[in-house]
């Protein structure tokens, strides 16, 4: 943000076109006015106490940071893999639910509601982890080795995972108990921000010390662009691959932890149902190259909280329900023209325009 | 792609199933063949405990004599297919719970050219009722009737609902609907605060309940078309310390009894549960039992026994006896 501002003082206008950054903070913007317009209590933010006499704040703002957290993590991972392997991972929600149903064995062992934890919650989360890793892994080598289309190969899980997550609990619709488990997905005691937020700045400052202080990025970045040049510059492309869908796997895990901790239970066959679309929404919105190549993992992570806060609008104009798609496709279309080279190209045609005949005037 | 790979495996499928019915239905004289065609277990807790009922009947190892083929899909066309599989293989009895409520026809009435009984259950279907011998199933319009009925008996001033909506257009959603849609209609005293579809989800569920919060909009029933549901907006009701249940400012009511449900309805936190009987098996059986003995049936469509629950009445019992 920082370098962003420094160049918006050299060429204000242009930079700004030019800077990925443009396409969601401009959706963001809209949103915000338009609810400022319609009806300004949209920004009320109250602090309250939950059932458990606990400081919780509570308004849109915050209910939109707290909804769109996991789609925010996803973004994290979804862009690295678009980048790497210029295709997209469709299975994410059907790896959620699998990484999720493998926390709650862990968890519960094989009762379907236990009255205490069978093993510590990190335990839990740590094979969730495992089970999230091995599935970008499958993905991963599906893609980088037998070079699969992504979409192809991350269609078998994107098929074949809600049955696996079942089948990992023998059908059970395990619930954890307890309140500690109930934390990540909702309120810390003592600490008002939800959770499932601070969960996810965590992770953009753990990716944003990888992308400091690695050549992470720069080697996805190279592997996107060109990966016979990057294999004779000493890179291993298909290694990057794979690696770029273990981060994505990674962020699965996270995820599923807090789609779960939000009840406490599962269900294989509607968690974080089509939620791959909305992810592959947010990199797209976030302006990056669908083919893969450069990338900007800001830019999406704050398209995912665009997304969400749409959401939360439409549920705060208590939009019906059947409509409600509708609504999104039309906003969802609008961005993406606006955020199309094409356009993109023409508005700063027009800017280039109006600064040479300011010139003249001048 | 995925579709022919479907085909291709679904045909094989029954090309073993055909050649190991074959086989046992000449060694065994006296078996009964049975094709079973449900949906996915997966689905709810509902149709695991559905899916387990007819196991428990009809599967491997039953005391009851049957043969049976069983085909799981949430796809009506993989479903038809799957029944017109099992028409091939001529089994005995074709028992369907199907996806959707049109298109069998053509199928009911070659398994009735081919002399095969066919009960529905669970769900009804669009077809002349010629074409089946019984229905077992969930009077859906029902359960939703009885809910209404039980609100109007807690004789509140007023009735500021959030209505929480399942997949719209599936059996359940629409019975549930309809009911609370009169009740809104008729009384001046009753308002939707909001009516929105969750698609059966609790985390959807607990958006919509937070984004009514968070709009500072005053309510005191939920009505949510399932447990998970319910379950989702108690979440949203904790966070924001707004007390429910017995003796709570809102009025929590779920559907499908399932044993965890009912946990909270006997701790006060919920205030109401509709039962969704999914136990149709045994009274399939006894039905199949009184068709081989040549006996006429008394009613072609029998409607499941089903209640809703209090959470100032009910018993651990209850609990024992209705949770799925």
């Amino acid at each position: 943000m920082a370098k962003n501002t420094a160049a918006k003082k050299q060429n204000p206008l242009s930079s700004l076109l030019h800077s990925q950054m443009m396409i969601p903070l401009v959706a963001l913007a809209l949103l915000l006015v338009f609810n400022l317009i319609m009806d300004p209590t949209f920004f009320r933010i109250t602090l309250g106490t939950n059932s458990d006499g606990n400081p919780v704040l509570s308004g849109n703002l915050i209910s939109a940071l707290n909804n769109g957290s996991e789609l925010a993590i996803l973004a994290i991972g979804m862009t690295l893999v678009t980048a790497a392997s210029g295709g997209q991972d469709i299975s994410v929600g059907a790896t959620i639910a699998i990484s999720g149903s493998a926390m709650l064995r862990v968890l519960c062992g094989t009762e379907s509601s236990p009255s205490s934890l069978a093993a510590p919650i990190i335990l839990g989360f740590l094979v969730a982890v495992l089970a999230g890793m091995l599935c970008g892994a499958f993905n991963g080598i599906l893609v980088a080795t037998f070079r699969i289309q992504p979409m192809i190969a991350t269609l078998i899980l994107y098929t074949a995972g809600r049955s696996i997550a079942a089948w990992i609990n023998n059908n059970q619709l395990p619930i954890v108990p307890g309140k500690a488990f109930t934390y990540f997905g909702g309120f810390i005691p003592g600490i008002p921000m939800p959770t499932p937020f601070l969960i996810a700045v965590l992770c953009i400052i753990v990716i944003a010390l990888v992308m400091k202080f690695t050549n992470l990025g720069l080697y996805i970045q190279s592997v996107g662009i060109n990966e016979n040049a990057a294999k004779l510059n000493g890179l291993k492309p298909a290694f990057i691959k794979i690696l770029s869908f273990v981060i994505l796997g990674v962020c699965v895990a996270v995820a599923a932890l807090i789609k779960c901790s939000r009840t406490s239970t599962i269900n294989y066959s509607v968690v974080a149902q089509n939620i791959e679309m909305d992810a592959i929404l947010a990199v797209a919105l976030g302006g990056n190259n669908l083919g893969g190549g450069k990338f900007n993992i800001w830019a999406s992570v704050v398209a995912a909280y665009v997304i969400q806060l749409l959401t939360t609008t439409l549920y705060k104009f208590k939009v019906s329900s059947d409509a409600l798609p509708a609504y999104k496709a039309v906003v969802v279309i609008l961005l993406i023209v606006f955020s199309s080279p094409v356009v993109k190209e023409k508005l700063s045609q027009i800017s280039k325009r109006r600064k040479a005949a300011a010139k003249e005037v001048g | 792609m995925k579709r022919k790979l479907m085909a291709v495996l679904c045909v094989s499928a029954m090309t073993m199933g055909l050649m190991s019915g074959a086989t046992i239905a000449s060694a065994e004289e006296d078996v009964i063949t049975v094709g079973i065609i449900n949906n996915d277990p997966n689905e709810s807790g509902y149709r695991t405990a559905n899916v387990a009922d007819f196991e428990k009947v009809f599967g491997e190892d039953n005391e009851n004599g049957y043969e049976t083929s069983f085909f799981y899909s949430l796809e009506n066309e993989e479903q038809i297919q799957a029944a017109e599989g099992f028409i091939t293989d001529e089994v005995d009895y074709l028992l369907i719970s199907a996806a959707d409520t049109t298109g069998w026809d053509d199928v009911l009435e070659s398994a009735q050219e081919m002399g095969i009984t066919v009960i529905l259950f669970d769900r009804m279907l669009d077809a002349d009722e010629e074409l089946y011998a019984a229905a077992v199933v969930s009077d859906m319009s029902e359960e939703g009737v009885t809910a209404v009925n039980w609100m109007t008996e807690q004789g509140l001033d007023e009735y500021n609902i959030i209505h929480i909506q399942g997949v719209m257009g599936s059996d359940a959603q629409i019975g549930r609907t309809t009911a609370l849609d009169e009740a809104v209609e008729a009384n001046d005293t009753w308002n939707y605060v909001v009516q929105q579809s969750a698609d059966w989800s609790a985390e959807t569920a607990q958006e919509i309940v937070q984004s009514v919060i968070d709009a500072g909009d005053s309510f005191n029933v939920i009505y949510a078309e399932n447990d998970d549901m319910a379950k989702g907006a108690v979440a949203a009701l904790d966070a924001a310390g707004i007390t429910h249940g017995v003796d709570g400012d809102v009025i929590v009511m779920g559907f499908d009894c399932n044993q965890w449900a009912l946990e909270e309805l006997l701790a006060g936190n919920w205030n109401y549960d509709g039962q969704c009987n999914p136990f149709q098996a045994d009274t399939i059986n006894e039905i199949i039992q009184q068709l081989e003995a040549g006996e006429e049936l008394e009613e072609k469509v029998i409607y499941s026994v089903e209640v809703g629950f209090d959470a100032t009445t009910i018993t651990q019992e209850d609990v024992d006896n209705y949770g799925i």
